[in-house]
């Protein structure tokens, strides 16, 4: 992992201003400004995440809000972490699909065992995008309809087309689940 | 084949599974570098101009700038095919062409410094389609080729590479038809695959002249080989592949993208990334050709077709990659569906003013059915026959045969088909469903709904050659040495499952190198649908070389012969006397036992998939929806279920089926920009509006390898478009001949609107 906690403090940041982000139930405190490690007001979340934590799960394809690749939770609702500036996120919770594993048992959250049991993938680059939204979703509602799973993840791309089976493995979950 | 497999045919969870849904899957993007520089494109906004001066000084006066190249800094490598098409360029060809590229310490930085530098063009006539590149006078795109048509053939098909189809005697062939139907029938769409990553590459350039590649390409080991003659073989290029974010054939053309950061890295010294962004990767990365045939069919009353004559155009864009290899195998492909006596294919690749076209799964074959297929309709419609049973009828069985992509006829060994077909339209219920030429399946208010069938097959699943080494571990293990990139059908987990069936270990127990040209022997590449017979076979041969020099390291030490020997779970034993046993370690730790396989071409089996479809045209709003697909194949042996599952279920992305209801790229024909090159503009299906799809699969026994299967995942999109076409022309009774079927066309074409007649030529 090359997230480190807390980014050591060098020099004081151009205006003095930081922000305080917890990923995946860590506390991360940036500096914003122009250095290494710093967060410029032009950084998008998803480039947070990807280039100054490393958290190289979350994918960025379109960069524009029209995929779903970069979808990670914040304060419990999926999000387009493409489309929100980092500095906007000051005291946000948010956690990333390197996250959804339990922490003390490194086990894997059933939604995760539920895609491979379904092999509800192809290539793999939408799955981390497509399991945040889903799992945004049985947060929500532990037992959506199939028709409220497909409107949940309408904004989604998957050009593999591993939609039927990812349906399936959201829907296992979901009968599961404590409504269920 | 009451074969029983430990492996094969088993749900195994795919080895990188857990990487997948924890996002430990690392693509190539996702890869870190020391000292990693961004490199980025400066691209042309004229559709054809010469470059009368570039000045980068300001460009390279911003702080964080490493590098600025324009054509005057590189030397004269060229790529495509024939080789023609320079990495930079004094002229440009189309909007996006490559003026610059830009290393610094930062995206931004670099992006910051494409503005910075200051190009004069002069500004040229341009060409955007078949008609206006092919007109008399029309501005020639390369000075090598005045009438703007390449030369046919490609080198790596050999000599006598397929360039047209020759074959009995045409008029006689007329002669004896009982219909004729003739016509010009396009399929000029050109749609993007868009996978979802990105395409891209890093590079690291070591002095004198090494390089390693780490690339988004589906093949790695071609880049290599393509990238040794860019750079006029004098570089050593080690190429890597990583996991890949969706391929659907494009990501075999990244030699481009590849040189640029290559180039980057020589000049900077540094490793360089280069990844284009969604709008580069629909603008300036692989489209499908564009598709048109004028030509003429004869057909007899029991649907046998006596004749095909006519000339293919395709529209190839500003260059040629894979275009003339394309035709080649899109011609094979039209004959293993159409086994007609008398041929007179004839074909022109055209070159025009915007984005290149190229490698799409589909390859050449699907752009070409889409075409034809309209004009058999007609036929077909003319002597009152099921289209379900021409198709049928007409595809190749055994006795019948192809000419492929080396310009050789080919016997077909392959299987019958019907069956599979049979139980298709039974799965459908099409003989229920089917009404007639032009005539509803039903009728609900605005609503009419219709039926339409395609097919296709493709040779491809023994092309090309493939290699690999399995080694042995004293310890019952085993390591499989390949390069293939996984790019989405579970191929990789796939050769783990034949190893370990050969080897009768557990698939636990096996590795995988990744995909490097300096670890593994040569491989063509999981492309098109070789991945199970042409690579599999190679693996398999492989793990058999291994196994034979394990047991013959065995056999003296139990005081046998080899042939009296097998192994399982790490224990060699005797067959006769399962009690008497060595264990692999017995090999000892000092020892390698290195396997070794190859694969050598074999084009006399295709695979084939029939696609029927159900559409329901909303006559108030013109709207097409896609109901209900049941694609119908057989595959010898499924090796894994839910991977097979997935290919098939893609016949509607990927530039597949909606290609005929929404996928197109739009091209402005005053300025040459593509209107929709993002993911907004460009229409893509979404979860809520997915059809009903059955998927058949047979397995009857093919004469491939010891498991008898064949590979058949590229071919899930090709017969939908036009299964479509025929579909809506059938819900509302009137010949719909272009793609894709906007309401707008549709409601022409019912005369809600224009004067149209909704594209009928």
């Amino acid at each position: 992992m090359a997230a480190k906690k807390k980014t050591q403090k060098k020099a004081p940041a151009l205006n003095d201003q930081t922000i305080k982000l917890i990923v995946n139930g860590q506390t991360y405190t940036f500096d914003i400004g122009g250095r290494a490690g710093d967060i410029e007001p032009f950084h998008t979340l998803a480039h947070t995440l990807r280039e100054t934590l490393g958290l190289t799960g979350t994918k960025v394809s379109c960069d524009n809000g029209a995929c779903g690749a970069c979808t990670v939770i914040m304060d419990g609702k999926a999000v387009l972490s493409c489309k929100i500036l980092t500095v906007e996120c000051d005291g946000k919770h948010i956690t990333t699909v390197e996250g959804l594993r339990n922490p003390e048992t490194g086990e894997l959250d059933p939604l995760q065992q539920a895609f491979i049991d379904q092999q509800a993938f192809q290539c793999g680059f939408c799955t981390p995008g497509i399991i945040m939204t889903s799992k945004a979703l049985l947060n929500e509602k532990p037992s959506p309809s199939e028709e409220e799973v497909k409107e949940a993840l309408s904004g989604n791309f998957c050009r593999c087309v591993s939609h039927y089976q990812v349906i399936r493995a959201v829907m296992s979950v979901a009968k599961g689940g404590q409504d269920g | 084949m009451a074969e029983k497999y430990r492996y094969i045919g088993q749900i195994v969870p795919r080895r990188d599974a857990v990487d997948i849904v924890t996002g430990a899957a690392e693509f190539t993007a996702d890869r870190k570098f020391p000292g990693l520089l961004h490199g980025k494109v400066k691209r042309s906004p004229h559709a054809h101009a010469k470059i009368k001066s570039i000045d980068k000084g300001k460009a390279e006066a911003l702080p964080g700038v490493k590098a600025v190249l324009t054509w005057k800094d590189i030397p004269d490598f060229r790529g495509g095919t024939p080789r023609n098409v320079r990495i930079l360029d004094s002229k440009v060809r189309y909007v996006g062409d490559a003026v610059a590229l830009v290393a610094a310490v930062t995206e931004e930085i670099a992006e910051e410094a494409l503005d910075l530098i200051d190009v004069e063009y002069e500004s040229l006539p341009a060409v955007f389609d078949i008609d206006s590149a092919l007109e008399s006078g029309a501005p020639a795109i390369y000075e090598e080729y005045p009438d703007n048509i390449l030369p046919g053939g490609t080198i790596i098909y050999g000599p006598n590479c397929l360039k047209g189809v020759q074959r009995g005697d045409v008029e006689k062939g007329f002669s004896e038809a009982d219909v004729i139907t003739e016509g010009a029938f396009g399929y000029e769409n050109i749609p993007s695959a868009i996978p979802p990553e990105s395409v891209g590459a890093v590079a690291q350039w070591q002095d004198p002249n090494k390089v390693t590649i780490w690339g988004t390409s589906q093949a790695p080991y071609m880049d290599k080989v393509t990238l040794f003659h860019v750079f006029n073989r004098q570089v050593d290029i080690r190429s890597i592949g990583s996991h890949v974010g969706g391929g659907f054939g494009t990501k075999i053309q990244c030699w481009q993208v590849e040189s640029y950061a290559i180039l980057l890295s020589k000049a900077t010294k540094r490793p360089v990334k280069v990844v284009f962004t969604k709008e580069e990767h629909i603008a300036s990365f692989v489209l499908r050709l564009g598709s048109r045939i004028h030509a003429r069919v004869g057909m007899k009353r029991d649907g046998s077709i006596t004749a095909i004559q006519g000339t293919w155009y395709v529209d190839t864009g500003y260059y040629s990659f894979t275009t003339q290899a394309q035709v080649a195998i899109g011609s094979g492909e039209l004959m293993i569906m159409a086994q007609c006596p008398n041929w007179d294919l004839k074909n022109h690749v055209v070159v025009t003013n915007r984005n290149a076209s190229g490698s799409m799964r589909g390859f050449g074959g699907q752009e070409l059915k889409c075409s034809f297929i309209p004009l058999l309709s007609l036929a077909m419609e003319k002597a009152g026959l099921d289209p379900f049973e021409v198709l049928k009828k007409n595809f190749v069985k055994p006795g019948g045969g192809y000419y492929w992509r080396d310009g050789k006829f080919y016997n077909f060994r392959g299987i019958d088909f019907s069956k599979a077909m049979e139980k298709g339209a039974e799965t459908f219920g099409w003989k229920e469903k089917w009404k007639g030429w032009l005539n509803p399946t039903s009728i609900s208010g605005s609503k009419r709904r219709g039926i339409g069938v395609g097919v296709h097959g493709n040779a491809d699943i023994g092309e090309d050659a493939s290699e690999a080494y399995v080694q042995l571990g004293y310890n019952g293990t085993a390591t499989i040495f390949l390069c293939v990139a996984e790019h989405g059908t579970g191929q990789k987990s796939n050769y783990v499952k034949m190893v370990a069936e050969v080897l009768q270990i557990h698939p636990d127990r096996i590795s995988m190198t990744p995909a490097d040209t300096l670890v593994t022997p040569f491989d063509f590449g999981p492309v098109g649908s070789r991945g199970t017979y042409a690579i599999g076979s190679a693996v398999i041969k492989a793990a058999e070389d291994a196994r034979r020099q394990l047991l013959e390291l065995a056999a003296p030490k139990l005081d046998v012969s080899p042939d009296e020997l097998d192994t399982a779970d790490g224990i060699v034993f005797v067959k006769n006397n399962p009690e008497k046993t060595l264990k692999w370690r017995a090999m000892g730790n000092d020892r390698t036992i290195l396997g070794y396989g190859r694969f050598e071409p074999d084009f006399t089996m295709c695979n084939c998939m029939m696609s029927f479809v159900e559409i329901e045209v909303d006559t108030d709003t013109g709207k097409v929806d896609l109901i209900r697909v049941v694609n119908a194949t057989d595959v010898g042996k499924i090796i894994d279920p839910l991977g097979l599952e997935g290919q098939l279920n893609a016949c509607f992305g990927t530039a597949g089926i909606d290609s005929a209801i929404f996928e197109e790229t739009i091209l402005d024909r005053r300025t040459g920009h593509i209107m929709n090159a993002n993911m907004i503009d460009y229409k893509w299906r979404t979860f809520s509006e997915l059809p009903a799809i059955d998927n058949v699969v047979l397995e009857t026994p093919f004469p491939s390898h010891r498991f008898h299967a064949v590979g058949v995942g590229e071919v899930a999109t090709s017969p939908g478009p036009s299964a479509v076409l025929m579909a809506v022309s059938n819900a509302i009774g009137t010949w719909m001949h272009e793609y894709p079927m906007t309401p707008e066309r549709v409601l022409k074409a019912l005369g809600k609107t224009g004067t149209g007649t909704g594209g009928v030529k």
